[in-house]
């Protein structure tokens, strides 16, 4: 497929993309794989697997103390990816962007280092119906901790959050607003600036949990005026284990250390220490360095694309299929309109459980999801105990979608006959 | 395996026409529980006279594999002795399945045995032997 995206002189050949991934060449259970799981990782271009592979083999060695050559290119090249990704978020400076294990790290660390510190008894957390159990579970432990008091934004029946009870929910001691940019299992984007703008009226900080919206879309920090953002590279091409938090960096400066180690000290007596400056006060002991370098080479990759191409792909091959599923009779799919979501779709078949649905997909070839996403909330929100999800990036195609398709219908066959 | 061997006309039977499906009252044993990864939930009722199991019922939401194997354990459970039952394993469930699995799907197989033997020496006011939660 070819996609033209506004303002883009150059078309991008999506098919040509498809062969920069060594794993697309395989089968899976005979048959070419169909890979739909990219809300849970996506695939690895060779040039990312080539940058970790080149790191190891030429320059591997520890950052920011070794005044030796090939210690002084590591060091270089980790930094350059921070830089890389203050660019993309369009951060005011790299000492914005910290380097964590992934979003769920970077939600842990804000709970742990901002909220210990700024949330205490009575206090107000404020979150959505829709979240991962990442974007969740620490607020669930530092509202235990501290005594605080945990509110949630309702989704109405669209997938869409119900901002009609925003102005009572940020009323009180508010201290943070926290939310996903897009919703893992709907695809939803939310209206985080807005939301931003309320939540700062209230008195609050505003936390993006970004793990599925910087992958696909273009995300300004600066626009969407959140205080804290974080997002996962493996879900962005790049490896596991290496993420980012984005925060402003007067409050970057006046959070404590998360952890305690190497590198985020500055002076360490016997009793006492005194820290970094940021970002390296939360970059305790030795980074995820090979990662992060090869972090770097995925982004390099995205921007090569351009969000702007890779937006209108997905959007087209988002249309197609939930128009292709929309077609199977028992279908129900979750989620608002194309135009106000990413490339993802859960859906259920009346009397098929996703598990069995998920089984003849595997047969068939094609990986997706089945379960509850880590999101049990919603699910209960939306009176199932699982649901099928499908999930697009560059490397998807229209006979991907039609592959699909034919294998829902394949497992209508076995289990309803 | 093929698709036609894991989903085999004899479980997809036990799925669509489960045996001894619903509850008891006031049953003698009654014991939920759940698969964290997918939030399968399954309820064993058991009546037992004389160490025996005189009634079975199961109920719950689950994959055509959880049903099966629930539908296929009830019936192979009722009228054995509590103490026979206590020795089943995972290699008897997939014995009556007739398949093989995967580490996901082995935990949807073996939910309803798991449940059965929380519910079993809970009765006796036992644990549950530590060898029954690694089925897990």
């Amino acid at each position: 497929m070819k996609t033209v995206a506004a303002g883009q002189e150059r078309p991008v050949d999506f098919a040509a993309i498809r062969k920069d991934f060594p794993i697309l060449e395989q089968t899976m259970n005979g048959k070419p794989l169909v890979y739909l799981d990219n809300t849970a990782t996506t695939q690895k271009p060779l040039v990312v697997i080539q940058t970790l592979d080149h790191y190891y083999r030429t320059y591997n060695s520890n950052i920011h103390r070794g005044v030796y050559a090939i210690a002084e290119e590591a060091t270089r090249r980790y930094e350059e990816v921070r830089g890389k990704i203050a660019r993309l978020l369009n951060a005011r400076s790299p000492k914005e962007i910290v380097f964590t294990r992934g979003t769920t790290e970077s939600v842990n660390l804000v709970a742990n280092a901002w909220g210990r510190k700024n949330v205490g008894r009575g206090d107000v957390i404020v979150l959505t119906e829709m979240e991962h159990h990442s974007n969740l579970v620490p607020w669930q432990l530092l509202a235990e901790e501290r005594g605080a008091e945990l509110r949630f934004i309702p989704v109405d029946g669209q997938g869409r959050l119900d901002l009609g009870g925003l102005d009572a929910l940020l009323r009180g001691p508010v201290k943070l607003v926290s939310l996903a940019h897009m919703s893992n299992v709907l695809g939803t984007v939310n209206p985080v600036a807005e939301i931003a703008q309320r939540a700062h009226a209230a008195g609050a900080l505003v936390f993006v949990d970004a793990a599925q919206s910087v992958p696909h879309m273009t995300v300004d920090v600066r626009a969407l005026d959140c205080d804290f953002l974080a997002f996962s590279g493996h879900k962005m091409l790049g490896p596991t284990g290496i993420g980012g938090l984005y925060g402003k960096r007067e409050i970057l400066e006046a959070m404590p250390p998360f952890l305690g180690g190497g590198e985020m000290i500055r002076e360490v007596k016997l009793l006492h220490s005194t820290w970094n400056d940021v970002p390296g006060k939360f970059e305790a002991g030795t980074m995820n360095i090979a990662d992060t370098i090869a972090l770097g080479a995925a982004i390099d990759y995205l921007e090569a694309i351009g969000f702007p191409a890779i937006q209108a792909h997905s959007r087209a091959l988002l249309e197609e299929t939930l128009e292709s599923l929309r077609s199977i009779p028992g279908i129900t799919i979750y989620g608002p309109p194309a135009n106000e979501r990413g490339p993802i779709v859960s859906f259920t078949l009346a009397d098929i459980h996703p598990h069995d649905i998920a089984a003849v997909l595997d047969h068939e070839g094609i990986a997706v999801r089945a379960g509850h996403h880590c999101a049990m909330p919603l699910h209960e929100k939306l009176g199932v105990m699982a649901t099928t999800r499908a999930s697009l990036y560059i490397y998807n195609s229209s006979s991907d979608i039609e592959r699909l398709a034919a294998g829902v219908r394949k497992a209508i066959q076995i289990f309803r006959r | 395996m093929s698709l036609d061997d894991l989903y085999r006309e004899v479980i997809l039977d036990h799925y669509q026409h489960p045996r001894n499906y619903g509850t008891l009252e006031n049953p003698d044993i009654s014991a939920q529980d759940s698969n964290p990864l997918c939030g399968d939930e399954i309820r064993i009722d058991l009546k037992v006279k004389d160490g025996i199991i005189d009634q079975v019922r199961f109920s719950g939401q689950g994959c055509s594999i959880s049903k099966a194997a629930a539908s296929m354990l009830t019936e192979a459970i009722e009228g054995k002795p509590i103490e026979e039952v206590k020795k089943m394993n995972r290699e008897d469930i997939l014995e009556m399945l007739g398949i093989e699995l995967g580490p996901v799907r082995l935990k949807c197989a073996l939910l309803s045995l798991k449940t059965l033997k929380i519910g079993i020496y809970g009765l006796q006011g036992d644990d549950l032997p530590p060898e029954e939660d690694e089925d897990r």
